[in-house]
């Protein structure tokens, strides 16, 4: 799979599907925003609305049924999705980066095929499952088997946080296939179809945010497959195979970070003009100014970074994998960044931004995952650090 | 039966119009260019009416620079089926405009021509007007609702006084009100076969139309500033103010 061969849009196309897309934010995603409240998933309506948008379409290739967008154009789409609640992009990204990606570049032709033209229309939500209770930061000792027997894999385990589980029709598993082995390169990625028997989603955990978006534990007690649902067909591809999810689902959390800041600092400003005090309104005051401007600049910072990245793998084609560090700061400034100006934007609210019903409140608690899953921030500077010292070692 | 649908590139309706320092005109140099929004209306209405077996062909034209080539295959790409440009670079009137789609009307033959009631750059109200007049055709303008009733058209208005209803016979014209309907926003597969779709190229010349303008502006100027309003802490306070400082009362 050659990133040549997308059929993407001409620029001209895509800046009229841009503005589609801008338009949806506005008009209709960020003012439904108080209906995510409480919900355990997103309404149906606006999924369909997502659906529509061609949303989980976007990183699959034309000739699979997506849009064919290059990374950039697919990080400057969730620079404007992600100006509305990150709830939104929560119900496609599992199937745009973690769900789509493995198959995409990993999997066999068959599998493409019957897969990726269902996830690229939104009829079919991939899931996601790496995380387990024992194994989250280390997800190379992961303890879910997969053992074959004849034409098949039987899978047995248990995991954790996993988006999306309860709407999915498809569950990328990764499992162990090499008992002897303590590390990543025992494990395998497959394809798992939602209903098989074995499989089974615990409730909607109860989470600080995110709320309309739902993780929850699956279990697998003697789930099985045919063979022909390891993806690639070979085992101990698996991690690699994740990476490549990984990698762009990193990627796009980080863009995700900067549409979220933009949305805080514009929330931020409005409401610094509105309130008065001291016969002024807040942002006359330089101590506010201070925040409004430090949040701006880091916001830039953040933003070229995520877009020169997304460049770079567009250039780099076969070869994004010499990306992971790059990513990883891209993910790690960009979560730390939104962090600091979500509380900044609570701040410049005052008691407002403490209160349940203000934007900012909810995307403070929000935003709070972003240093958290997809690889916290520790092991994104231990990546970071490594990938420096790895160089310096070996030049 | 086919419909035509004239689109105009306007200013985008986000954008914060500045006057040419001159007085001659606003600036468009590096501003957003859109479809004007009432144009969307019409296309979207059309459309549906092809969606519901309605209107077999819709045919999408604008009068303008080169450049309105977008606009059309922004009409290509919400469902319209092939372009007409009418290029001319420079001021075209609501009369230019209105002989310019009589002479393709007459060349095309279409059932309906569905319009937007008016275009936000200059607000003249006034083509669909127009048209009708040197076509002699029936109109139904602001409309904010367009049923088909057998061989006829029924169009709901957007009066003063609340909502007329009117029958119209076709061929027809309507002009659009905002709340006809909510256009859609182009998928990108969509966007993307719109590629496909034919655009013809005209010239005002060739359709025999004299463009030449027969209004003159005079000079454009910004609307003036917004006094800062005032706080008044009752109502006799507010009484004596209407009376002594505005002198309304
Ligand atoms: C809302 C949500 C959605 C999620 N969705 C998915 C999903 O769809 N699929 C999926 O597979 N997983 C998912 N996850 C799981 C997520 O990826 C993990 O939570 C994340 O990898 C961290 O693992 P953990 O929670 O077990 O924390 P731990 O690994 O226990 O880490 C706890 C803390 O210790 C630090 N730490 C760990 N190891 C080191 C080290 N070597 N050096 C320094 N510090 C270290 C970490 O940085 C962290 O601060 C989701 C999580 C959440 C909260
Ligand atoms: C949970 C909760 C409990 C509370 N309990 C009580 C209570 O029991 N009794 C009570 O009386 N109040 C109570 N309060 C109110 C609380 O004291 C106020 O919220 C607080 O004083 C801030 O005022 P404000 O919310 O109006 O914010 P604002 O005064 O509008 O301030 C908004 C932001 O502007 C900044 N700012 C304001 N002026 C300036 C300036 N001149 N220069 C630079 N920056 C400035 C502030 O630092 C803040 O960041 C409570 C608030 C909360 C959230």
């Amino acid at each position: 799979m050659t990133d040549a061969g997308r059929g993407g849009p001409t620029a001209a196309e895509f800046d009229a599907y841009l503005d589609g897309i801008r338009r949806l934010v506005d008009q209709r995603l960020i003012p439904a925003e108080p209906r995510l409240e409480g919900e355990e998933t997103l309404p149906q309506d606006l999924t369909q609305a997502l659906r529509e948008a061609g949303l989980f379409g976007i990183s699959i290739p034309a000739r699979y049924g997506g849009a064919g967008l290059t990374m950039e154009q697919q990080v400057r789409v969730m620079l404007e999705v992600t100006r509305a609640s990150a709830v939104y992009r929560a119900r496609f990204s599992t199937t745009i980066g973690l769900g789509s990606q493995p198959i995409l570049y990993n999997g066999t032709e068959a599998q493409r095929r019957a897969w990726l033209p269902r996830m690229a229309s939104g009829e079919a939500t991939a899931a996601f499952c790496l995380t387990e209770p024992e194994h989250g930061s280390d997800a190379g000792g992961l303890a879910t088997r997969a053992r074959r027997e004849g034409g098949e894999y039987v899978l047995d385990g248990v995991k954790r946080y996993i988006t999306n589980a309860r709407q999915a029709q498809v569950f990328i598993v990764m499992a162990r296939t090499d008992p002897a082995s303590r590390d990543a390169a025992g494990i395998s990625a497959f394809i798992v179809p939602a209903g098989t028997p074995g499989l089974r989603c615990g409730p909607a955990d109860r989470k600080m945010g995110q709320d309309g978006s739902a993780t929850c534990e699956v279990f697998l007690d003697g789930v099985r497959v045919p063979a022909e649902n390891l993806i690639g067909g070979r085992e101990g591809e698996g991690f690699k195979t994740a990476m490549r999810g990984i990698n762009h689902a990193r990627l796009h959390v980080a863009v995700t970070c900067v549409g979220q800041a933009q949305r805080l600092l514009d929330e931020a400003l409005s409401y610094a003009l509105r309130r008065r005090q001291f016969g002024q309104p807040l942002a006359e005051f330089q101590l506010v100014q201070a925040m409004l401007a430090d949040s701006r600049a880091e916001i830039l910072a953040a933003r070229s970074a995520v877009l020169e990245t997304a460049r770079a793998f567009d250039r780099a084609g076969e070869a994004q994998g010499s990306l992971v560090a790059d990513i990883a700061c891209c993910k790690l400034f960009a979560s730390e960044m939104v962090c600091r100006v979500a509380d900044r934007a609570v701040q410049i609210h005052g008691g407002a931004g403490y209160m349940r019903g203000t934007a900012v409140e909810r995307l403070y608690r929000d935003v709070r995952l972003f240093r958290i899953f997809e690889g916290a921030s520790q092991i994104q500077q231990i990546l970071i650090a490594r990938d420096m010292v790895r160089g310096a070692r070996h030049g | 039966m086919k419909l035509l649908v004239p689109v105009k590139r306007v200013v985008d309706y986000n954008v914060k119009v500045r006057v040419k320092a001159d007085g001659t005109g606003v600036e468009t140099a590096n501003v957003k260019m859109s479809m004007n929004p009432f144009d969307e209306i019409a296309v979207e209405e059309a459309v549906r009416l092809k969606e519901k077996g309605i209107a077999t062909e819709i045919v999408a034209v604008s009068a303008g620079p080169a450049a309105a080539q977008e606009q059309i295959r922004t009409a290509l790409a919400m469902g319209a089926d092939r372009g007409i440009l009418v290029e001319h670079d420079g001021v075209l009137e609501p009369l230019a405009v209105a002989k310019i789609l009589k002479a393709i009307v007459e060349k095309e033959g279409p059932q309906l021509v569905i319009l937007g009631k008016q275009a936000i750059d200059d607000d003249m109200n006034a083509t669909g007007q127009m048209l009708a007049a040197l076509l002699g055709w029936p109109q139904g303008t602001f409309a904010s609702r367009v049923e088909p009733a057998d061989g006829a058209l029924k169009v709901t208005r957007e009066v003063d006084g609340g909502l007329e209803t009117v029958q119209l016979r076709l061929p027809a014209i309507v002009t659009t009100d905002l709340r006809l309907n909510e256009p859609r926003y182009a998928s990108l597969p969509n966007i993307m076969k719109a590629r496909k779709k034919p655009i013809e190229t005209v010239k005002p010349a060739d359709l025999g139309v004299d463009v030449t303008p027969r209004l003159s502006v005079l000079k454009v100027e910004e609307p003036p500033k917004r006094q800062a309003g005032k706080k008044v802490a009752s109502v006799q306070e507010l009484v004596e103010k209407l009376r002594n400082e505005a002198k309304v009362i």
